[in-house]
């Protein structure tokens, strides 16, 4: 991974009239990388790949493109190329036709067009489509002319906003596989964009995660997920369990009616902090052998595991676990000292702020 | 089911005989026999001598066509642009000609280009003119344009309303600048709206009477005056106007067919 940003976004603002769709939005996309912006619809995300794809003037703040400004610049002259929601293929041209459309732009004598447009649908696996039409295709064949299209222009960064969305589950799976494999051959910075955190994680050198309009953390996949910096970030990567505790002292943190040890430090004396806990991490056990002991209310069967609500004098806890005890049942809970993780309160709050 | 759906089909099925087949086997009838009922080729002969005005009428009708595609195409493409509310309304001023009285209407452009209509009197202000304005070819393409123009808009709207505002953006984001984005792919994914709107607006200004009537003075006669004085007329041949109206639905048929197959070679060519 080189080092330098490719594309680097600072103190972006937009506007849609009175909404303030980003605020003050600043992030560097580094050469070469996969990056995801994650966040619920609504968020951003669109609207900042938008921004960077130059399809939309920031109202405020600037973008920069190896070190230039770009902000000004149009979308046809910038170094990237977008792959669209809804694919957005030209009708009227087949296949082929669609693939050559940059590189015809550029006036490049025709066996080279024709040599590179072959190579790229070689590789996304469209031979043998050149002549068909473009509405004659399932989604999942769209979708990757969608991409043979813009890759063929060699882009420096490729946008794709939720390419994935339109596509049924076992084809997307593959697709995510694909284009991980693609993003690597090619050495291209990808910048992708999705709602879908399993996506995210699983395709991502970077997750950046947003909320109303504003990045709420950037992070490798494995930081997000284990080590969320705020609550908004624990209850949208996976399901979570949060609680309101404090902290007595260095790695000793009290939720749920008792006290827990934990790896955290450096908070303030019996500072009031909020409580993840993963519903994976949670050990059943027998009543006691429980740090805590509650009643299940409830049991689904999820395919790999169970899920089980269980009810405790801390609140309800949503658990998962490979062996299932019945409603009514009495159960223990254990934790790993580091299956528990701390975030300072005043950011749960300002995340519900933001959400007011 | 199926017995039933044809039976649901009756009404439009009479209807269309007595009021479409009816009238046109009709005018097949008459265009060949004479005024005593025998078959003749003699009203089809008699036309070649007014080739001159079928000519005028075809050219008029294709200048004033060729104006309505000019002017409606970047009017349809803005309005096609704008947010949902603003296209009602300004898709309402495009109608609201419409709804007057087509007679009414082209009678305001008599008062408007007159010798001493308000354009000539207003240029005489500024010592201009007067200007032959009305009786001219020129009035009548221009009453053409003005009647016949929502008829062009209206079908070019339709057509790049469905242009997804995405390929355009994909169009722009593979690097193409407003002039190849509009001929590679606005013009294409237009072509249907151009067509109907060429048709539409072809059809009726070739068959015209009242236009050239008015605003030609009654000294240029194009083929709507030829046929409607057929009928209405002192000459009263109904056997040769039929004979007009036959030859002038044949050639819009087969301008019309032209302008299909141009547009099917065309898509040949891209698959």
């Amino acid at each position: 991974m080189a080092e330098n940003p490719v594309v680097s976004l600072r103190n972006i603002a937009v506007d849609f009239g009175e909404e303030a769709v980003l605020q003050n939005l600043s992030l560097d996309i580094l050469d070469k990388t996969f990056v995801t912006l994650l966040g619920p619809s609504g968020c951003g995300k669109t609207t900042t790949l938008r921004v960077i794809g130059g399809f939309l003037k920031p109202s405020m703040g600037k973008v920069y493109f190896d070190g230039q400004d770009i902000t000004e610049l149009p979308p046809y002259k910038r170094q990237v190329n977008t792959v669209f929601q809804k694919y957005a293929l030209f009708p009227h041209l087949n296949v082929f036709e669609n693939v050559a459309f940059g590189l015809r732009l550029k006036k490049l004598p025709e066996d080279e067009i024709r040599q590179s447009v072959l190579e790229m649908l070689e590789l996304l696996g469209l031979k043998g489509f050149e002549r068909r039409g473009s509405e004659n295709l399932s989604g999942g064949q769209q979708q990757r002319v969608a991409i043979a299209r813009a890759l063929v222009n060699k882009p420096r960064v490729l946008l794709l906003d939720e390419p994935l969305g339109a596509l049924d589950l076992k084809l997307r799976k593959e697709m995510q596989t694909e284009l991980k494999r693609i993003q690597q051959a090619l050495a291209i910075t990808f910048v992708y964009v999705t709602h879908d955190q399993e996506e995210a994680l699983t395709m991502s050198d970077t997750v950046v995660v947003m909320n109303q309009g504003e990045i709420q953390q950037i992070g490798t996949p494995e930081d997000i997920y284990n080590e969320p910096k705020n609550a908004f970030v624990a209850d949208f990567i996976g399901e979570s369990n949060l609680f309101d505790g404090r902290m007595p002292k260095d790695y000793l943190v009290e939720f749920a009616g008792t006290e827990w040890p934990c790896v955290d430090a450096g908070f303030t004396p019996n500072e009031l902090v909020q409580v993840v806990v993963r519903p994976e991490d949670i050990t059943v056990v027998p009543p006691i052998e429980g740090q805590v002991t509650g009643v299940v209310k409830s049991l689904v069967f999820k395919g790999v595991h169970w899920e089980m609500v269980v009810e405790q004098a801390g609140g309800e806890w949503l658990v998962q676990s490979t062996d299932a005890s019945q409603p009514g049942d009495l159960i223990g809970m254990r934790l790993d000292p580091d299956e528990i993780h701390i975030m300072h309160r005043c950011e749960e709050a300002s995340a519900h702020v933001q959400q007011e | 089911m199926y017995s039933r759906s044809k039976a649901s089909a009756s009404p439009y099925l009479i209807w269309m005989v007595l009021f479409t087949v009816l009238p046109l086997a009709l005018v097949v009838y008459f265009a060949f026999t004479d005024q005593a009922g025998n078959p003749t080729l003699s009203n089809i002969t008699a036309l070649g001598g007014y080739a001159m005005v079928f000519v005028l009428s075809l050219a008029l009708a294709a200048i004033a066509t060729a104006l309505c595609l000019v002017i409606a195409y970047p009017v349809s493409y803005l309005l096609s642009r704008l947010r949902a509310g603003q296209q009602g309304i300004l898709l309402m001023l495009v109608m609201l000609p419409m709804w007057m009285n087509f007679l009414l209407r082209t009678y305001a452009w008599m008062s408007l280009l007159e010798r001493n209509g308000l354009i000539n009197r207003f240029l005489g202000l500024f010592g201009i003119g007067p200007f032959e304005m009305i009786n001219t070819n020129g009035a009548i393409v221009l009453g053409m344009v003005y009647n016949f123009l929502p008829y062009m808009i209206l079908p070019l709207y339709n057509a790049m309303l469905k242009i997804d505002k995405n390929v355009i953006e994909a169009a722009e984001d593979l690097g193409a600048g407003t002039l190849y984005k509009f001929s590679r792919v606005v013009l294409p994914l237009s072509k249907p709206g151009i067509r109907t709107g060429l048709i539409m607006v072809f059809v009726p200004s070739v068959s015209t009477f009242i236009i050239s009537k008015m605003l030609g003075g009654g000294d240029t006669w194009l083929i709507g005056d030829l046929i409607e004085a057929q009928f209405l007329g002192n000459t009263y041949n109904y056997n040769l106007g039929s004979a007009m109206s036959l030859v002038l639905m044949v050639v819009v048929l087969l301008i019309m067919s032209v302008m299909g197959g141009f547009d099917s070679e065309d898509m040949e060519g891209v698959i």
